[in-house]
């Protein structure tokens, strides 16, 4: 009974913040079109030639989701304290784990919507030829978004209530996510260029381990970080 | 009485400071550190590749071992802090997270030092180097969420968990590098476990750990000094003692 | 009851002067049942004191520092049951932190608190379900419309959603009930969150200045609202800087002079200010 009403809050907080974020106007689309000048601009940095940029494809598709993500997790905190909604949050009769449930929902629908949209513009411009693999490619990305979300919205949560929280994100969160952005983008080239499963099993794995590992941690440590 | 300052008995803050001195340890760990370096540098032969340069080895792993010593030392005080929540605890984390950072960078320094005459290369992306550097950035981040914070419990709170994140994911990072790097066929990093050479990386790593130990005692005694006087500050300004 | 104890001394007396055995069989069972009388009669006394209603909020040396500051000092209070409490005080002097400490949006960091036998660390979730905290700032979202922000309290409270519309009429929204909140005046947001309060059903409401930007119909709204809460057996602290605007309602007052609650007027001190290095000038 009270897992029910739990997940109805959870519910309750991924409705709300999507509702929210589709009638603000700025938010999506904003975030979409810069993931896509970031890929241009890489486009520009590596070259014209075709070999360059198909071997850069997953790394520059991986920064620009990055780069575009971390102003989805701010925004996601933004949210509440702008109309400082954030204490009357914390005093309703719902354990902390709720809300951060509800967050990391609602930011990884807002990043996964990103990446339907950046991944095909990034093998457009990158002239990717797409293999066999393209279905586990895509369940590698899904991986990897997971735990980028996670620890996005674990850390921000912090920043976005300190000073300096637009360098504060990506300078917690980058480091963590060196793994995340090595095996998504090795798994993804492996499977992309039709090279033999096991290369991107392994990674896949760990993305795996990575994931399950960090959203228990977030889902412990939030509850010390959310109150103070 | 309005002016009484409430008793904390649970002995969450720090109010005094350590009186002990503890100058023989920073004596003995530098005359620790002299000793094992001219004892590696005359013992060790010129390894067959590097020459003399090996010997820079002898400084470089003994200070990376000791920088993740370091880490580990934040991460088991953050620990500490999350489960006690005394205020100490977090001081602990905070300077081992300081002289950690040092380490670290020292360990970079080195590291891209020694590669310039044998590969030619200011940087090589060696998975322990790599890794080494990840830490550094992860250390740096935890020291600006430090300074971007102004009140000291919520500091605490959020160090601690940024420490204990970080130092679980040291681990999958060298992980994720040594596999990145295998997959790519690179250069292999110098050994470090040539019987000749072990003796001397080890006394030179009890070495550092010497100077370690005293270099975060006392910035923890620093610290505690600060936050004593601070506290002071607060009930003398409120009128009581 | 101190009677019975002589009475029994002087029993033991007897007994050891009576030489007779039957008369000192007696003496020996009047004083057993004497003794057990008293016991059972001290028995149903504590009964009675621990059937009483707990008080709606029990402080006990309750205080709060923010790094080195302390914002809260020893604060010890009993709220009774129906009673209103007011609260005043200098700025600074520690009223928004009582508050949020005893709604559990802070923790205390020495002392504890009990709302209706609750404490309010270890058994926090049980005490919100019981308060209802209304802040300076409204805490609403903006882009969403009245309706929609009590729809996401009533799940977030865990109860249905169907007394929403009353609860809009009562605070005269239901005009604006499909109005975003992004374009309410201040009175209107602040009715909102009284809106919010009062869907929560709380039985112990904490008050951060209730009467500022409310017009008098407001006033005399938050006036019945707190009434309406008081004649149900809850209470209220309500935090204000003109004792008049909550006069009808007061049932006493409390003050706070620089964290520490005043009992007697002439302990309360001047501040001091003080100098860069931490000392008093």
């Amino acid at each position: 009974m009270a897992f029910a009403h739990d997940m109805r809050r959870v519910r309750a907080i991924v409705w709300k913040d999507l509702a929210s974020e589709r009638r603000s106007k700025a938010g999506f689309n904003a975030v979409a079109f810069l993931g896509v000048l970031i890929l241009l601009l890489f486009g520009f940095a590596l070259g014209p030639d075709t070999e360059a940029l198909r071997d850069a494809a997953a790394g520059a598709l991986w920064l620009a989701i990055l780069f575009a993500g971390v102003l989805a997790f701010n925004r996601s905190y933004q949210l509440e304290l702008d109309g400082a909604a954030l204490e009357p949050l914390l005093l309703y009769p719902a354990p902390r784990w709720t809300i951060f449930a509800g967050k990391f929902v609602a930011n990884l629908l807002f990043v996964l919507l990103l990446e339907l949209i950046i991944v095909p513009v990034a093998i457009v411009l990158f002239q990717v030829k797409s293999g066999a693999g393209w279905l586990p490619a895509i369940g590698v990305n899904l991986l990897g978004s997971v735990g980028f979300v996670a620890l996005g919205t674990f850390y921000a949560s912090m920043a976005s209530r300190s000073r300096a929280r637009e360098v504060l994100l990506p300078l917690l969160l980058f480091p963590m996510l060196v793994p995340v952005l090595l095996a998504a983008t090795e798994a993804s080239s492996s499977l992309l260029a039709g090279n033999p499963m096991r290369d991107a099993g392994a990674w896949a794995q760990l993305l795996a381990v990575f994931d399950v590992i960090f959203l228990v941690a977030s889902f412990l440590a939030f509850d010390h970080v959310i109150e103070v | 009485m309005s002016t009484a300052i409430p008793i904390d008995t649970r002995r969450k803050t720090v109010t005094t400071a350590p009186a002990q001195s503890i100058e023989w340890l920073g004596i003995v760990a530098l005359l620790a550190v002299m000793t094992a370096q001219v004892l590696g540098v005359l013992n060790s032969p010129p390894d067959r590749d590097m020459g003399h340069l090996q010997k820079i080895m002898y400084v470089h792993v003994p200070a990376a071992w000791n920088a993740f010593i370091a880490f580990f030392a934040v991460a088991i005080a953050s620990l500490l802090y999350l489960w006690k929540g005394e205020e100490r605890y977090d001081l602990v984390a905070a300077s081992a997270a300081e002289v950690g950072t040092l380490f670290t960078g020292l360990t970079l320094a080195l590291g891209s030092i020694w590669g310039r005459p044998t590969w030619g290369v200011w940087w090589t992306w060696d998975p322990r180097l790599t890794s080494t550097a990840v830490l550094f950035i992860v250390f740096v981040g935890y020291l600006a969420l430090r300074s971007f914070v102004e009140d000291s419990d919520r500091r605490a709170q959020w160090s601690a968990a940024v420490g204990l994140l970080g130092a679980l994911n040291v681990p999958i990072v060298y992980m994720s590098v040594k596999w990145w790097r295998t997959l790519h066929q690179m250069q292999s990093s110098p050994s470090t476990v040539d019987p000749e050479f072990v003796v001397g990386l080890r006394t030179n790593g009890v070495a550092i750990l010497l100077v370690l130990i005293y270099f975060i005692t006392k910035r923890y005694r620093a610290a505690r000094m600060e936050r004593a006087a601070e506290h002071l500050a607060e009930r003398v300004a409120l009128g009581g003692a | 009851m101190m009677d019975f104890g002589r009475a029994q001394a002087k029993s033991l007396v007897n007994i050891a002067g009576v030489k007779s055995l039957p008369a000192r069989a007696v003496e020996e069972a009047r004083l057993y049942v004497s003794a057990s009388l008293l016991r059972i009669l001290q028995t149903c006394a504590t009964n009675r004191v621990n059937n009483a209603p707990p008080p709606t909020v029990k402080l006990d040396r309750l205080s709060r520092r923010f790094g080195t500051r302390w914002a809260l000092r020893a604060v010890t209070l009993e709220v009774q049951p129906g009673e209103i409490v007011g609260v005043i005080g200098h700025n600074g002097s520690g009223k928004s932190t009582l508050l949020r400490v005893i709604s559990t949006a802070l923790r205390p960091s020495v002392g504890d608190g009990w709302i209706y036998g609750h404490h309010l660390v270890r058994e926090a979730v049980t005490v919100r379900r019981h308060i209802g905290f209304l802040a300076h700032a409204p805490g609403l979202y903006e882009d969403l419309t009245a309706t929609e922000n009590l729809i996401f309290a009533a799940r977030m409270f865990g109860i249905a959603e169907d007394g929403i519309e009353g609860v809009l009429e009562r605070v005269g929204l239901a005009h604006a009930r499909a109005e975003r909140v992004r374009g309410f005046s201040a009175g209107m947001q602040r009715r909102l969150a009284l809106a919010r309060l009062i869907l929560g059903a709380p039985r112990v409401l904490l008050l951060d200045e209730p009467y500022n930007n409310f017009d008098p119909q407001g006033i005399e709204l938050v006036n019945d609202v707190i009434q309406d809460v008081a004649n149900a057996g809850g209470s209220a602290l309500v935090v204000l800087h003109d004792q008049r605007q909550g006069e009808r309602v007061l049932d006493r007052v409390i003050e706070l002079n620089r964290g520490a609650l005043v009992v007697n007027p002439a302990d309360v001190q001047p501040l001091t200010f003080a100098t860069p290095s931490g000392l008093p000038a």
